[in-house]
């Protein structure tokens, strides 16, 4: 430990002298460049016996972690920024009403050396497409209608109506890009792909291997000799792992424990305020939630700044019934913070005719941890204002199945999505499979359209500006807090500015980065 | 001709041992039916949709009526074909090998410990019953079972682990340990188990070896002049094992099918933690092996119990 420590200081002395003789700003002294080598291990949550490599089949968890940041590459890729950038694609070409898309592809080969070609993307894509997929990325190519080369290097979309934020789509953690094999059909049992590690060994839900590849064609990036994942899906165990130095990163540090990590020496904490949030929906077509003043009543009776305090110990934002957070390109930063008022909730009852209100919330751990916790604490508050919430506390085992969609009122969880249109159209929508809050809202439905389509950013700000104005004001959710992703590490890791969409830098972690 | 008593029953206990295998599959079958939702469902979680969930289903043959899937399912494990898993498409068999080997593994381990020790213990305590030492180790014994194991595994963790860094607090060893290697790595999840099951055997002994003291035969040895120590070893024992070695059967069964928790806290990929995942994603095949090889064990353990009581009891050896 000790050594290690010297070795850093003595590193940062020498690049220190270097950086102030080109006037570098004093932030970057914490980050040394980034250099080759290390056997990285990363304690990760999420991991079953019942994993599969099969892109079709993903929700994240060690599998994704290794295949979307490591053995392989998508056609475009989400920055640190949290813009679209090309990744395997070269040049990426929209024709003016946003239908027909052209990726240009990089020239660049697999780990056993076959080039990439445009058929190895088709069949990348079309494993999602079509009657016989069982993919969770088919509904998000739903709206795609073609997709054909023109020659080994180039692949042309066609979607049935425009969609500007298409690139984003692309990034998607299922459309990673997997060879074809002799029929046309995706060879996903191989496991290969283009990216900067090469898949050594996968046991389902214990561990993962990955040797880097020497000829990874991505300029600085894939900086471990190799990695390891292990599935640690015990929280104390996750950081019992990485106090005793058995593993040098872990995700999904507990709320709970962080202020104690932190304080371990030679351990560092990694958080990001991101796009995930805990939606309560509320069925808009059934009583009583089919009246706004309901909604809204309930709206302002949930506290709350108490909620990400007790809940998420600070680790989080207030939420404004809108999934589009400060992460967001078009966030609304003008839109009033709704905020407890027992007074306001009652004023919306007797607009709605009643003088008290009881309804009953499905809650289960199931959809985030301490959701149940959570729904009591909206019941101390709802009382206050007349609102009666009965808590059910529904099995954990089968809720997204039996519970989401199908009770009336219940508790949710989003990672959040690249871009509002995404977001909206995913579960805000009219006819939208995973609408929620069954949400039916025809301003709200038209200007996603307009918005979809229009190229021009400060029109598209405009739109989506209004329609978080609608989802608070009209929707059938209430959006009480996002949270942040915390992520502990060995202070021997390093990184670079780290994006926000998901924990462990967007899931890029392993090629991002690198150990001194 | 006549087979020896003993073989016939070792006969007819596999026989029946088959019986209640069958039984075990269909009865564990059906009641992974019983639960909600199936494998499309689950494996799909928040991002299922109707066509999405159709399409696993007739890809997996989860749209045959349950029975079908049944009889399908037992005509390859009569053949020796256990299948693949239904999440991921694996050779179950092959799946199962290292899992169980991992779990036997640790099984042993913890019970090459625990039974010399909690009998060693027992014997002790029966010889010095009442004293001080007798006091001690029931104390202690009875204070280790009576936490969850979760418990003890995790003070076990942040002293042996956090606290002095003795020993690793993962007990994964990788593919390709030595055995020096996998002992070091997996000793806390070993002493763990050692702590749970030590008094349940301990007590046994103790108390089987107190019960035949007051026996006159005892009395007649006591008298002839034999020391405590051979009135024990020689006369006591041998008509104690079969209690004992009942008791110890129970807790080597419990070794093998019951330790999830330990593989979780110390994160050793083991049977349990198979098992449960695979409930979790209703994938019926490893379901179904997992808890042949779990029943199957309690069989086995049980029909060697039962033939040490009766090999080291002349009465049942040789009735007429």
């Amino acid at each position: 430990m000790t050594l290690t420590h010297l070795d850093r200081r003595g590193f940062l002395r020498g690049t220190s002298a270097a950086a102030l003789a080109l006037g570098v700003a004093p932030r970057v002294f914490a980050q040394p460049a980034p250099q080759k080598g290390g056997h990285a291990r990363i304690g990760h949550s999420g991991g079953a016996t019942s994993d599969s490599i099969d892109p079709a089949t993903y929700t994240g968890g060690p599998v994704v972690t290794a295949m979307l940041g490591g053995v392989c590459n998508n056609l475009v890729e989400i920055d640190e920024n949290g813009a679209a950038k090309p990744e395997l694609a070269e040049e990426i070409t929209p024709s003016a009403d946003a239908k027909t898309w052209t990726f240009k592809l990089r020239k660049v080969s697999f780990s056993n050396g076959k080039p990439l070609t445009a058929a190895d993307v088709i069949a990348s894509y079309n494993h999602h497409r079509g009657e016989e997929t069982k993919s969770g990325a088919k509904e998000l190519l739903k709206d795609v209608v073609d997709i054909r080369a023109d020659g080994d290097h180039v692949v042309v979309f066609e979607l049935g109506s425009g969609n500007a934020d298409f690139p984003f789509v692309a990034a998607d953690y299922h459309l990673l890009i997997m060879p074809a094999d002799a029929s046309g059909k995706l060879d996903w049992k191989s496991g290969i792909g283009t990216g900067g590690y090469t898949l050594e060994e996968h046991e389902p839900g214990v561990r993962i291997r990955l040797k880097r590849r020497d000829d990874y064609w991505k300029e600085g990036r894939a900086w471990f000799d190799e990695v390891t994942l292990l599935t640690i899906n015990d929280p104390t165990a996750r950081q019992n792992a990485l106090v005793t130095g058995e593993v040098e990163i872990i995700n999904g540090v507990p709320t709970k424990t962080v202020h104690m990590l932190k304080r371990r020496p030679g351990i560092e904490t990694v958080e990001v305020t991101g796009s995930a949030h805990f939606p309560f929906p509320m069925h808009c077509d059934s009583a009583p939630f089919n009246d706004v003043n309901v909604r809204l009543a309930l709206k302002h009776a949930i506290n709350r700044e108490e909620m990400v305090e007790k809940i998420l110990r600070g680790h989080g934002t207030v939420g404004n019934d809108t999934p589009i957070g400060p992460a967001y390109r078009f966030y609304n930063a003008e839109l009033e913070q709704r905020s407890y008022d027992p007074d306001k909730a009652k004023f919306h009852l007797k607009q709605a005719g009643m003088d008290a209100l009881d309804v009953t919330l499905s809650a289960s751990s199931a959809a985030f941890s301490g959701a149940v916790d959570a729904a009591v604490l909206f019941q101390e508050s709802a009382a206050k204002a007349g609102i009666k919430v009965n808590v059910k506390n529904e099995p954990a085992d089968g809720y997204w199945s039996n519970v989401w969609l199908k009770k009336p009122f219940c508790m949710s969880y989003w990672n959040g999505r690249p871009t509002e249109d995404w977001m909206f159209s995913m579960v805000y929508a009219d006819g939208a499979s995973w609408n929620e809050s069954h949400w039916s809202n025809e301003r709200f439905n038209a200007l996603l359209k307009e918005a979809r389509v229009e190229l021009d950013d400060a029109k598209r700000a405009e739109m989506y500006g209004e329609m978080q104005q609608l989802c608070r004001d009209d929707g059938g959710s209430i959006i009480p807090m996002f949270s942040n992703f915390i992520d502990g590490k060995s202070e021997r890791i390093q990184h670079g500015k780290l994006a926000s969409n998901r924990f462990l830098d967007g899931w890029k972690a392993v090629e991002r980065w690198w150990m001194v | 001709m006549t087979l020896h008593p003993l073989v016939s029953m070792i006969l007819h206990r596999l026989a029946l041992g088959l019986l209640t295998l069958f039984a075990i599959s269909l009865f564990i079958f059906f009641a992974i039916e019983l639960l909600p939702g199936d494998l499309a469902e689950e494996v799909l979680g928040q991002s299922a949709t109707p066509e999405t969930v159709e399409a696993f289903r007739r890809e997996l043959g989860l749209d045959q009526p349950a029975m079908l899937r049944y009889f399908n399912w037992l005509g390859g494990v009569v053949r020796g074909d256990f299948g693949t898993s239904l999440a991921n498409g694996r050779d179950i068999a092959e799946l199962l090998a290292g899992r169980f080997a991992n779990t036997l593994f640790l099984a042993i381990y913890a019970a090459a410990i625990a039974v010399p020790l909690s009998i060693t213990l027992g014997l002790l305590a029966a010889l010095y019953r009442g004293s001080w030492f007798d006091r001690a180790v029931n104390i202690l014994t009875l204070t280790s079972i009576s936490f969850p194991e979760y418990f003890v595994a995790y003070i076990l963790l942040l002293y042996f682990s956090v606290t002095w860094g003795l020993f690793p607090s993962i007990a994964d060893f990788g593919s390709d340990a030595d055995l020096s290697t996998m002992l070091f790595r997996t000793f806390l999840p070993a002493l763990t188990l050692v702590l749970v099951v030590t008094a349940h055997m301990m007590r046994m002994t103790r108390a089987a070896i107190i019960n035949l003291l007051a026996q006159p035969y005892i009395e007649m040895a006591r008298l002839k002049g034999a020391s405590p120590v051979r009135v024990i070893l020689r006369h006591a024992l041998p008509n104690a094992l079969a209690p004992i070695v009942n008791v110890v059967a129970l807790n080597l069964a419990y070794l093998v099918t019951g330790v999830v928790i330990v593989e979780v806290v110390f994160v050793y990929p083991g049977l349990g933690q198979l098992m449960v995942d695979s409930v979790a994603k209703r994938d019926i095949p490893v379901v179904q092996a997992c808890c042949l090889i779990f029943a199957g064990i309690y069989i086995l353990l049980n029909l060697g119990a039962d033939v040490l009581a009766i090999a080291t009891n002349p009465r049942l050896m040789h009735r007429k």
